[in-house]
C-alpha cells in the first residue's frame, strides 16, 4: 500500500519560506550547476514547460514528483538530392544539407521535496504559457493533503488517480521502454548494481511496493493485477518504532544509524541459542533466531545504531519472507520491489536481496527499478494521455536530461545522502518508430548487445572514460566548426563540453547511475549532449564530401573488382569492406588524401590491413560457403560509415551478393552518429550508385535490393530495439544471413550475439587498447562467419 | 511402570553438556527442552518404584527429587506447573536408558544425552494429544473467531491429525508440515516470534518479565499506535477488498510527534503483541497454502497467559481464508503464574556426583524450536523408547 505518510517532518512543505539556494545542489555531476543560484526552480529543472500539457502529480509522504509532456524544437540535418539532370556533376555537391527545425515528444519528470512544492507551483504558473490544459492527475497519499493548494496555484482541477494502478501502469511502462531499467543488486561485488536486459515479456511479475504498509501485487498484462496480499511491517515500522527506539526523526537517518550498527547485539542468533558452531537443518549459527531476542533485559542499555540496524533487519526479511511465500503461491519468478523505503538505499536493497535468496533458496529474485520513485507519477501521466497513445510509441531515456540513478550509500558519499534534498530528473523522449527485436535473435531474453560491461570491468572503465575525455575538446570544437554560419555555435559547443564531461564525472563515481556502462552508453549520451546544443549532425558536411569523393571512384572500383577472377574477387570485396573501416575518414590528413588521390587512399587502407591469418578469422569458412553452398535467401546488413565505406566497400559487396540471386536489406540508421551513414544519405548514395550501375538499378527497381532504416541514432547496433518497419521485412524475406560491420556494431556490441541465421561480423580495431585486450595489434581485423548450430 | 510427569520451567543461564558415561535406569528421568529463553523440564517420577530401586538411588538424588516434587516454586521466580501435571501415566515395557556419549562436560558428570528437537517436539505433541490431558481434551479451537460475541473456546478431536501445519512460536518461530508421525518436514521459520515481542516491550516500556509486558498489553490500545487502512482511506479499502480496521501500517502513526507522545506504555505493549501475532498468522496461513495444509495447530510459550494472541491468531486464519483454515491450539500453553528461575544452575549444582547421573533427554533450540513443553516430553520420551 502506498500510504500517506505524512509526518512532521515531511509535512511541513506548505507552510515553508523557501530555502531552495541553500538546499538544493548537494548533488553530484549533473547537478553541480545547482550550487550557486536557486532561489527559484530554475528552467534546467522544469525544462520546455512553456510548451507543457498534461501535467501529472504523484505525492508521496516527502517528495512530489511531478510529470509533464512538451514537445521539444529540434534542430535536424536533412539531406536533400538535387536534381542533376543535365548539369556537370563533378563539380557540384552530391547533395543539399539543410537545418530544419523538428518538434519532437517528450516526456519530463521531476522530483522534489515536499518542501519546496510551493514555489514549484508558483514557477510551473509563471512559465506555463501555451496550455490547454485544464486537469491535472494527481496520485500518492498527499493527493488529498496537497489538492486545495494545486487547484488554488495552477488553476487546474485536480483529478485524483487510484495509487496502485498507477504505480503498476508505471511499472509496465519503464519495463517495456527503458533499457537496463531493472537491477538485482549484489552484496560485497565491485559492481553492487547487476542491470538486466529488457526481456521481451515483462509479464507476469510480483510487484512489492513497500510505502508505510506492504502492498503485494501479482500483475499478469497490461491491463489486469491483483491485490494478492500485504503486511502492516513496512516503511511506516521502520520509522515509527525506530523513532520510539532511538528518539531518531527522520527516515534517512534512522537508515544511516542502521548502516552503523551491528545487529547481534540485539537479536538472538542461531549460535546464541546454541553455542558455537552447531549447525541444525542445515541453518547457519548466524542466522537471526529471534529479532530483539537479546533485548529481553530492562537493564542493559543498547546503542541507536544496533536497534535500528536489527529493526531493519527484522522488517527486511520479513517482508522478503513474505514476498517468497506470495511468489511460490503464485508461481512466480520475479519480484520488483519498490516504495519509499527502498528508495535506492542499498543497506535496504542488500537485506531484502537476502532475505529473499535465503527463503527462496535462489529460485526467485529480488529486483530493483532505476526509476521506482517514478512510478506512480508516470502512471498518473498515463492516466491522463491515454489520448496521445502513449502505449503505442516506443520511448527512450534521454541521457543529457536525466539525472541517473544516484549512489545512496551513506558509507561511501554521506553529503549525496541527501540527495531528496536536491532535485532529480528523468526525461524520455518519443521515438518516431516503435521497436522491436530483430525477429532473428536466437534468444531474445539473454540477448546482451553489448561486449564490455564497463560496470563490472574497472580497467576497461578506466581507460575509456579517459578515452572519451581526451577526446571531448576535438568533438566540440569538430561540433563548434561544423556550423560556422551560427553566432552562438562556440558558446553552444562549450556548453556541450560541459555537460558531456560532467557526465564523464558522474560516470566516474557512480558508473552504474544510467544502467550498465558500456561503449555504447558512453556514445549514446554523447549523442544526447550533441544534441541537446543543437549540433545534430556536425559531421554532415565531411560525410556529404566523403560520399561526393567516394563516388567518384565507385566504377573504377567495380571495373577492377570484375576484372579478377571468382576466388580472388571475393577476398578483394571483403578486403574491401575492410579497408572501408580503417581510417577515421574525419581525419583532415585522410580527407586530403582522398581529395587528390582517391583511388590512393582507398589502396593504402587496404594496405593497412593486417594479412591473414587475421586476428578472428574465418574467412575460409565463409568462401567455403559460397563456393559450396545455395545462394542465401536473403542477406541484411548494417551499414556502418559513410563514403568509402558505405560506396566501395558494402555496396560492390551487395552487388556481388545480388549477383549471386541473393537479395539485399541494407539498413542504416535514422538518425546521425558520428560519420555513420544515415538513411536518407543511402537513399541519395543508392540513387547515384544506381545511375552508373545496372545491377544496383535493376535491383532496386524489382525490390531485391531495399533501403531500411534502423530506428537507431548510436553508432553501436542494439538488435533488441530495431524499427518495426525492419523486423517486418526480415521475416517477409526470410533472412537468412546477417551482415554487421565497423567496430562500434561488430566489436563494442554484437560481438558475442547468437543469431538463429548465419552471420558475418567484420571490423578493423582502430584502437591500440582494445587491440591489446583482444591479443592482437592496431589494424588487426576480425572476420567472424558463424553458422549456427542447428 | 507407573508414574507422573511433572513439568517445571526456569531461565537458561547455563547451557552446559556433559559427557555421556553409560548408565542405565537411574531414576528419576527427566527431559529437559533448554530454549532461547527459557528452560523446559520435563520429570518422570514412578510410583511402582520398588525398595531395591529406592535404595539405588543415592542420597542426593533422593534430595534433587524431593526439591522438584515437594515446591511448587523454585527460587524467587521458578514455578511448577501442578495443573500440568500428568498423572498415572501407564508407560509400557521396559525403559531403561541407554545412554551414549554425545559431548563433552560443562555440567559436572551430569550425563546429558542430546536429541533431536524436532523429533521431540512432534513426538511430545502426539503423545500428549494421544493421552489426553487428564481426561479432557488437549487440542482446542474457536468457535465464531470473527465474532466477538459468539467466539467460544471448543474442543478438537485430534484423532486423525494429519497433515498438520505445527506452528512454534518460542523467542522465534518455526513451522513444520507434519504429514505423520516419522514424516515431517520444516517448512520455514520468522525471527520474529515471543523473544521479539518481549525484548521490544524491554526496551519500549522498561518492562522487566513476560508477565509484565503482557500485563500492560492486556490494557494497551494499539490503534493509537498503528496506522489503520481507515486512517487512510477513511473506511474499508474496497478497491483490495480490505476492511477499514486492518492494520496498514503497525507502529505507522509513531512517525508523528505528537502521537508518539501521545501513547501510552501500554498502547505500545499491545501494538508490539498485534504486530508480531499477525505477522505470525500471516506467515502461517501463506505456509499452510503453499502445503495445501488446512489444520494449523499453534504451539509455544508465547502462547501461554496470551490469549489476545490466540483469539487473534484464531480470528485472522480464519478472516483471511475465508473459513478455509483452522487455528487450533493445545492446553500446555495455557498458564496463569509465568515466572522465571535460574533453575539449571542448581540442577548443576545438584548433580555433581558421578555416581548419580540420571538421564537426560536434552534437547537444544533452534531458530525456531520447542518452547512449550512438548519439546522436553518428546524428549524425556526418546529417552524411555531408546531404553
Amino acid at each position: 500500500m502506498r500510504i500517506h505518510l505524512h509526518t512532521d517532518e515531511a509535512g511541513r512543505g506548505a507552510g515553508l519560506a523557501f530555502k531552495m539556494a541553500e538546499r538544493g545542489g548537494r548533488g553530484s555531476g549533473g547537478h553541480g550547476s545547482l550550487d550557486k543560484s536557486i532561489t527559484l526552480p530554475p528552467d534546467e529543472i522544469f525544462r520546455n514547460l512553456e510548451n507543457a500539457k498534461r501535467f501529472a502529480i504523484d505525492i508521496g509522504g516527502s517528495l512530489t514528483k511531478l510529470a509533464y509532456y512538451s514537445t521539444v524544437q529540434h534542430k535536424v540535418a536533412r539531406v536533400r538530392s538535387f536534381d542533376h539532370s543535365g548539369k556537370d556533376i563533378e563539380n557540384e555537391p552530391l547533395y543539399e544539407i539543410s537545418v530544419q527545425e523538428e518538434i519532437t515528444a517528450r516526456l519530463h519528470f521531476i522530483k522534489f521535496e515536499n518542501n519546496y512544492i510551493e514555489t514549484c507551483l508558483d514557477f510551473i504558473k509563471d512559465h506555463l504559457v501555451n496550455t490547454e490544459t485544464k486537469v491535472i492527475k494527481a496520485t500518492g497519499g498527499g493527493a488529498y493533503k496537497f489538492k486545495d493548494l494545486i487547484e488554488k496555484k495552477l488553476g487546474l482541477k485536480v483529478d485524483k488517480e487510484d495509487v496502485m494502478t498507477c504505480l503498476i501502469k508505471g511499472c509496465n511502462f519503464l519495463l517495456r521502454n527503458i533499457p537496463h531499467e531493472v537491477f538485482a543488486y549484489q552484496k560485497d561485488s565491485d559492481t553492487e548494481f547487476r542491470f538486466q536486459t529488457n526481456h521481451p515479456n515483462i509479464f507476469p511479475y510480483l510487484l512489492v511496493n513497500i510505502g508505510s504498509g506492504v502492498s503485494i501485487v501479482k500483475v499478469e498484462s497490461e491491463d489486469k493485477f491483483e491485490w494478492i496480499g500485504g503486511s502492516s511491517i513496512g516503511g511506516g515500522t521502520f520509522w515509527g518504532l525506530g523513532a520510539l527506539l532511538t528518539k531518531t526523526k527522520k527516515f534517512d537517518e534512522l537508515l544511516q544509524l542502521a548502516s552503523k550498527g551491528q545487529h547481534t547485539n540485539v537479536d538472538m542468533l542461531v549460535k546464541d541459542v546454541y553455542g558455537g558452531a552447531c549447525q541444525t537443518l542445515g541453518l547457519s549459527g548466524n542466522l537471526i533466531a529471534s529479532s530483539f531476542g537479546k533485548s529481553t533485559t530492562a537493564d542493559k542499555e543498547f546503542s541507536k545504531e544496533d536497534m535500528a540496524k536489527s529493526l531493519l533487519h527484522m522488517i527486511s526479511n520479513d517482508i522478503g519472507q513474505l514476498a517468497c511465500l506470495y511468489a511460490k503461491l503464485h508461481n512466480l519468478d520475479k519480484i520488483y520491489f519498490g516504495g519509499f523505503f527502498i528508495r535506492g538505499h542499498p543497506v535496504t536493497m542488500r537485506t531484502i536481496t537476502f532475505s529473499i535468496n535465503f527463503f527462496s533458496k535462489g529460485e526467485v529474485q529480488a529486483l530493483f527499478l532505476r526509476h521506482e520513485g517514478y512510478l506512480g507519477a508516470i502512471g498518473a501521466f498515463l492516466k491522463g494521455a491515454e489520448q496521445d497513445n502513449p502505449n503505442q510509441y516506443s520511448w527512450g531515456e534521454n541521457y543529457a536530461g536525466s539525472s541517473g540513478l544516484m549512489s545512496t550509500s551513506p558509507d561511501v558519499y554521506p553529503m549525496q545522502r541527501t540527495r531528496s534534498g536536491t532535485f532529480d530528473m528523468f526525461e524520455m523522449d518519443r521515438l518516431e518508430r516503435p521497436l522491436v527485436n530483430l525477429p532473428l535473435l536466437k534468444d531474445p531474453s539473454t540477448y546482451i548487445p553489448d561486449t564490455v560491461d564497463l560496470t563490472d570491468d574497472a580497467m576497461a572503465r578506466k581507460y575509456w572514460l579517459t578515452c572519451f575525455e581526451e577526446a571531448l575538446d576535438g568533438v566540440a570544437k569538430r561540433a563548434a566548426a561544423s556550423q560556422p554560419d551560427s553566432v552562438d555555435a562556440p558558446e553552444r559547443a562549450e556548453k556541450f563540453r560541459q555537460k558531456y564531461w560532467n557526465k564523464l564525472q558522474t560516470l566516474r563515481q557512480q558508473p552504474f547511475a544510467y544502467g550498465t556502462l558500456t561503449v555504447r552508453s558512453l556514445l549514446d549520451t554523447r549523442e544526447h549532449c550533441l544534441n541537446e546544443f543543437s549540433f545534430p549532425d556536425p559531421y554532415s558536411k565531411v560525410k556529404q564530401k566523403e560520399n561526393g569523393i567516394a563516388l567518384k571512384c565507385f566504377q573504377s572500383v567495380i571495373e577492377s573488382l570484375d576484372s579478377l577472377g571468382w576466388e580472388e574477387r571475393q577476398f578483394a570485396l571483403v578486403k574491401g569492406l575492410l579497408a572501408g573501416n580503417v581510417f577515421d575518414w574525419g581525419a583532415k590528413a585522410v580527407s586530403d588524401v582522398l581529395e587528390c588521390e582517391p583511388q590512393f587512399g582507398f589502396e593504402e587502407a587496404k594496405s593497412k590491413l593486417q594479412e591473414r591469418p587475421w586476428l578472428e578469422d574465418s574467412y575460409s569458412q565463409w568462401l567455403e560457403r559460397l563456393k559450396e553452398g545455395p545462394p542465401h535467401k536473403c542477406a541484411l546488413i548494417f551499414a556502418d560509415n559513410s563514403g568509402i565505406d558505405i560506396i566501395l566497400g558494402v555496396f560492390p559487396f551487395v552487388r556481388e551478393l545480388l549477383s549471386r540471386g541473393t537479395e539485399v536489406i541494407l539498413a542504416c540508421n535514422s538518425g546521425p552518429a558520428l560519420n555513420d551513414v544515415t538513411y536518407s544519405e543511402s537513399l541519395i548514395v543508392a540513387e547515384r550508385i544506381a545511375a552508373m550501375d545496372p545491377v544496383i538499378q535493376s535491383a532496386l527497381r524489382e525490390e531485391k535490393l531495399l533501403l531500411v532504416q534502423t530506428g537507431s541514432s548510436s553508432p553501436c547496433l542494439d538488435l533488441s530495439r530495431l524499427d518495426k518497419g525492419l523486423a517486418v521485412l526480415v521475416r517477409e524475406r526470410k533472412t537468412d544471413l546477417v551482415i554487421i560491420e565497423g567496430m562500434g556494431r561488430a566489436i563494442h556490441t554484437n560481438y558475442y550475439a547468437a543469431l538463429k541465421c548465419e552471420s558475418l561480423k567484420l571490423a578493423v580495431i582502430k584502437n591500440s587498447w582494445l587491440a591489446d585486450r583482444l591479443g592482437g595489434k592496431i589494424f588487426s581485423v576480425i572476420f567472424k562467419y558463424e553458422v549456427p548450430c542447428k | 511402570m507407573r508414574g507422573g510427569v511433572a513439568t517445571v520451567e526456569g531461565v537458561v543461564t547455563a547451557v552446559g553438556v556433559a559427557s555421556w558415561l553409560p548408565r542405565t535406569e537411574v531414576f528419576p528421568w527427566f527431559g529437559l527442552d533448554i530454549g532461547g529463553t527459557l528452560v523446559k523440564l520435563v520429570y518422570f517420577e514412578p510410583k511402582d518404584i520398588t525398595a531395591e530401586e529406592e535404595d539405588e538411588e543415592v542420597e542426593n538424588l533422593k534430595n534433587i527429587r524431593k526439591y522438584l516434587t515437594s515446591n511448587v516454586a523454585y527460587g524467587s521466580t521458578g514455578i511448577r506447573d501442578v495443573h500440568l501435571e500428568l498423572k498415572d501415566l501407564t508407560l509400557c515395557g521396559p525403559r531403561i536408558a541407554q545412554l551414549v556419549e554425545v559431548q563433552s562436560n560443562e555440567m559436572g558428570d551430569l550425563q546429558l544425552r542430546k536429541l533431536d528437537e524436532l523429533d521431540c517436539l512432534i513426538k511430545g505433541v502426539l503423545y500428549i494429544d494421544s493421552v489426553g490431558f487428564n481426561g479432557h481434551s488437549e487440542c482446542y479451537y474457536f468457535e465464531h473467531p470473527t465474532d466477538a460475541a459468539r467466539c467460544q473456546k471448543l474442543p478438537f478431536n485430534l484423532e486423525n491429525p494429519y497433515p498438520l501445519l505445527l506452528v512454534n512460536i518460542g523467542s522465534g518461530v518455526s513451522i513444520l508440515a507434519v504429514y505423520s508421525k516419522e514424516n515431517y518436514r520444516w517448512v520455514t521459520g520468522t525471527s520474529l516470534g515471543g523473544g521479539t515481542f518481549f525484548g521490544l516491550c524491554c526496551l519500549l516500556t522498561g518492562c522487566s518479565t513476560f508477565e509484565e509486558a503482557m500485563e500492560m498489553a492486556s490494557r494497551g490500545d494499539s490503534t493509537k499506535v498503528d496506522k489503520l487502512v481507515r486512517d487512510i482511506y477513511g473506511g474499508d479499502y474496497e478497491r483490495f477488498g480490505l476492511p477499514g480496521w486492518a492494520v496498514a501500517s503497525s507502529f505507522g502513526n509513531m512517525m508523528s510527534k505528537e502521537k508518539r507522545e501521545s501513547v501510552s506504555k501500554e498502547d505500545l505493549a499491545k501494538a508490539t503483541l498485534i504486530t508480531i501475532t499477525n505477522n505470525i498468522g500471516s506467515i502461517a496461513r501463506m505456509c499452510a497454502l503453499n502445503e495445501n495444509i488446512n489444520r494449523v495447530v499453534f504451539v509455544g510459550n508465547f502462547l501461554r497467559i496470551n490469549t489476545i494472541s490466540m483469539r487473534l491468531l484464531a480470528y485472522a486464519l480464519d478472516y483471511w481464508s475465508k473459513g478455509q483454515l483452522k487455528a487450533l491450539f493445545l492446553e500446555h500453553e495455557v498458564r496463569f503464574h509465568f515466572q522465571f528461575v535460574s533453575l539449571s544452575n542448581k540442577l548443576c549444582s545438584r548433580y555433581s556426583s558421578p555416581r548419580v547421573s540420571p538421564a537426560f533427554g536434552l534437547l537444544t533450540d533452534h531458530l525456531l524450536a520447542p518452547q512449550g513443553y512438548f519439546g522436553a516430553v518428546g524428549a524425556l520420551l526418546e529417552l524411555l523408547d531408546s531404553a
